[in-house]
């Protein structure tokens, strides 16, 4: 059945050469790339006006967005898959890769979450780094990460895709690392970079596969000869893909750089886990469906990883303090339930999606949110220093509400539509992962709301001679447009079925069907989220302006990240250590220890030997008496014999 | 006359001036003792000459004798300079050529 809908997926598209508007499609990787060269080479000069270039770019490639959607919808169904050739980047032989840009829905989501939710931070920040001396700097990396994520998504075959997922992780890394004089910046973005090695390896690999397997690199190629290749084909790949998207997506285990990753600026933070970077993960497996449904054992190797970093982000994200940590958390939870619905298939696949763009919305908004409040309170992150900030930041309080009550997933908020649907999807598949994505759902409305009581509501706990304020325009109406979205991105999409239909011809789409009504479901999973506020509520009634030192074990577990540092170090870094040290002293004491005696026994041999320049003729005379002797007698001997 | 007569003294003047060269330090008889084996050499080379009745060993005398002509004056000229410089015409004094 699974198989049927696929191919009913498949034989609907039929690519399309680019005609018209779609010609200009590569406009939307080549202006961010510009703007951010002209940004990085002559932004000292542009001053005040940097910010703006970049912005500028930004608001283009949102218009050229949305054109493009418009232009698609425009289009018959059938011929959603828009193959824009710009020239031919290399060949060896049949092997040819292509620089060619993908349109399909599933890319055109992404080029409308990415430039919308981009530029709207783009503007967020003009305000938020307007005292920073590196502005241009900053809005060059940004112009460039989103450069590079939109490559990522346009591209047609995984070799160009890689091109832009490392672009993705080289902006990561710059902006994590952004104020690089801090060095615990500067070891973040390390970290990040390392970590998403490790990702990027599996990326790497899995289009060497694809090379020497089919010859070819192109999504269509490998779609279609998947189904007839060796049975071990779909399992390595798919493994490896879940590599590479655990690293880009923080999933489990290559997690540890997310929380690491809060040292960039905030907007970065906002950009990295609503937009770019962490979606790439969910992308590529989504976009990587036909090679999941063939391996059973791939798929449920996301799933398990997507269960594992879904509590495990939740469980962090419950302890954390620092309210940007708490986010960061969140985003790793919220990203395992769309890897959740990724690797359930047909019947999941929209549904990944669709959280993925609710989530790009409420994230963000939240992220910008805390970002407000940061900026009130003199770059404080400690939630514990706040409270009572409904008062004197109503903006921000009721914009960061419209994101609470949407990851709460409280209906009719953007989260309630996406969440349900991957929660339905979860429990048509099995009862366990849907009570484990139920649970999910229960602690983010546990510390979602630990998060917003600590910080809006309470006694003020901020220090006496601080004046927290509103922030300014520049800030306040992104975070508002952002909190529109919030509230009806997911019922605009959802209702009439709109996402579904929009995204069915390329992931293919089943019907949940539940083993209860649904009804059942909603109530059921509503409860459980309520459930976890009421504890947080309960339990964070008043709060303490310190961390309290005498918690729990789970409790000092989770703000130690439940220990995957810890594990790294031990396990991966420690031996790798040891390892190379020990490597160290072979070569110090034996590779070098040989050189050096053979150095040493010509220079003994050579010391001696010298001994016999005497500077006496005599002597020399004598050599050569005696040798010319040794050698007459050889030469009677021999021709004697 | 068999060749052996001249052979053994050309063996003979042959070993006096190898003893030379090794035993005495005078430059100037060290000088005339490989003279002394350059000739031994020569009436070697003219006994097989005559010996074998071909003219190629006579030649090689000859050249021999032009070649130890041209050493005599460099030879000599090299003694007197080691001569003026150190005051000693022994083969011992200039050894500075060492390890």
């Amino acid at each position: 059945m699974i198989v049927s809908a696929e191919l009913v997926a498949s034989e609907a598209l039929v690519p399309q050469a680019a005609t018209g508007i779609f010609e200009f499609s590569w406009l939307l990787v080549v202006l961010p790339l510009l703007s951010a060269l002209v940004l990085i080479l002559f932004g000292s000069q542009l001053g005040r006006f940097a910010p703006w270039l970049g912005v500028a770019s930004m608001g283009v490639i949102t218009v050229i967005g949305l054109l493009l959607f418009f232009a698609m919808i425009s289009l018959p169904v059938s011929d959603r898959l828009i193959i824009d050739s710009i020239y031919e980047w290399f060949a060896v032989g049949d092997f040819v890769v292509p620089v060619a840009l993908q349109l399909d829905p599933l890319s055109m989501s992404f080029v409308l979450l990415v430039t919308i939710v981009g530029a709207l931070i783009h503007v967020y920040s003009v305000s938020y780094m307007s005292h920073d001396p590196n502005q241009s700097r900053f809005f060059a990396y940004m112009n460039f990460f989103v450069a590079a994520m939109l490559l990522l998504v346009l591209a047609d075959n995984y070799l160009l895709l890689y091109v832009g997922w490392e672009g993705v992780g080289l902006a990561s890394y710059l902006l994590i690392g952004f104020w690089q004089y801090k060095p615990s910046a500067a070891a973040a973005a390390k970290k990040a970079f390392i970590v998403n090695r490790v990702g990027d390896l599996g990326l790497a690999l899995s289009v060497m596969v694809m090379v020497f397997v089919f010859g070819g690199v192109t999504f269509e190629l490998i779609d279609t000869e998947i189904g007839s290749a060796p049975s071990w084909v779909p399992l390595v790949l798919g493994l490896l893909l879940l590599l590479a998207a655990c690293g880009k997506s923080a999933q489990f285990p290559l997690q540890s750089w997310l929380l690491d990753a809060m040292e960039g600026p905030t907007p970065v933070s906002a950009l990295i886990h609503a937009a770019t970077m962490v979606t790439a993960g969910v992308y590529l497996v989504v976009r990587s469906a036909d090679i999941y449904e063939l391996s059973n054992f791939a798929s449920n190797a996301v799933l398990v990883v997507a269960l594992i970093s879904l509590l495990m982000g939740a469980v962090i994200g419950a302890a954390k303090d620092d309210i940007k940590k708490v986010l960061a958390g969140s985003t790793m939870s919220q990203i395992g339930y769309m890897m959740v619905a990724a690797a359930l298939g047909p019947i999941g696949l929209v549904f990944a999606i669709f959280h993925l763009i609710t989530h790009g919305f409420f994230k963000s908004n939240m992220f910008l949110g805390a970002g407000s409040v940061m900026h009130a309170l003199h770059d404080e992150v400690n939630m514990r220093r706040y409270g009572a900030l409904r008062k004197v930041m109503l903006l921000t309080f009721l914009t960061f509400g419209a994101g609470y009550l949407a990851i709460l997933g409280v209906p009719p908020f953007a989260g309630f539509f996406s969440k349900d649907s991957i929660v339905e999807a979860a429990f048509s598949e099995s009862l366990f992962v849907g009570a484990l994505t139920t649970l999910g759902a229960g602690l983010t409305g546990y510390y979602m709301t630990r998060l917003f009581v600590m910080t809006f509501f309470g006694k003020p706990r901020w220090p006496k001679d601080s004046h927290p304020h509103e922030s300014g325009p520049l800030m306040t109406v992104p975070m508002i447009l952002l909190a529109l979205g919030s509230v009806f991105a997911g019922v605009v999409l959802y209702s009439g079925k709109r996402f579904e239909q929009w995204l069915e011809p390329v992931t293919g789409f089943i019907e949940p069907v539940l083993p209860f009504p649904k009804l059942w479901l909603e109530v059921m999973l509503i409860s459980v989220v309520f459930l976890g506020a009421a504890i947080a509520v309960w339990q964070y009634r008043s709060v303490s302006a310190t961390t309290p030192e005498k918690v729990s074990v789970l409790t000092k577990a989770a703000r130690a990240d439940l220990y995957g540092d810890k594990f790294n170090e031990s396990v991966l870094m420690r031996p790798g250590w040891s390892l190379s040290e020990s490597l160290a002293r072979f070569d110090t004491h034996g590779v070098d220890g040989v050189v050096n005696a053979v150095g040493a026994t010509a220079k003994f041999t050579s010391w001696r030997l010298r001994r016999l320049q005497t500077g006496y003729i005599r002597s020399y005379a004598m050599f050569v008496a005696v040798s010319m002797v040794v050698l007459m007698g050889i030469l009677v001997l021999v021709l004697q014999a | 006359m068999s060749a052996d007569a001249y052979l053994t003294l050309a063996g003979v003047l042959f070993s006096i001036g190898l003893a030379g060269v090794m035993l005495r330090r005078n430059s100037i008889v060290a000088f005339m003792s490989i003279e002394l084996m350059l000739n031994a050499a020569n009436l070697v080379f003219v006994t097989a000459a005559r010996y074998w009745g071909v003219i190629d060993g006579q030649i090689a005398a000859f050249i021999v004798m032009v070649v130890a002509a041209a050493e005599v004056v460099i030879g000599l000229a090299i003694i007197v300079t080691i001569y003026r410089t150190r005051n000693s015409a022994s083969d011992d004094a200039p050894n500075l050529l060492r390890w």
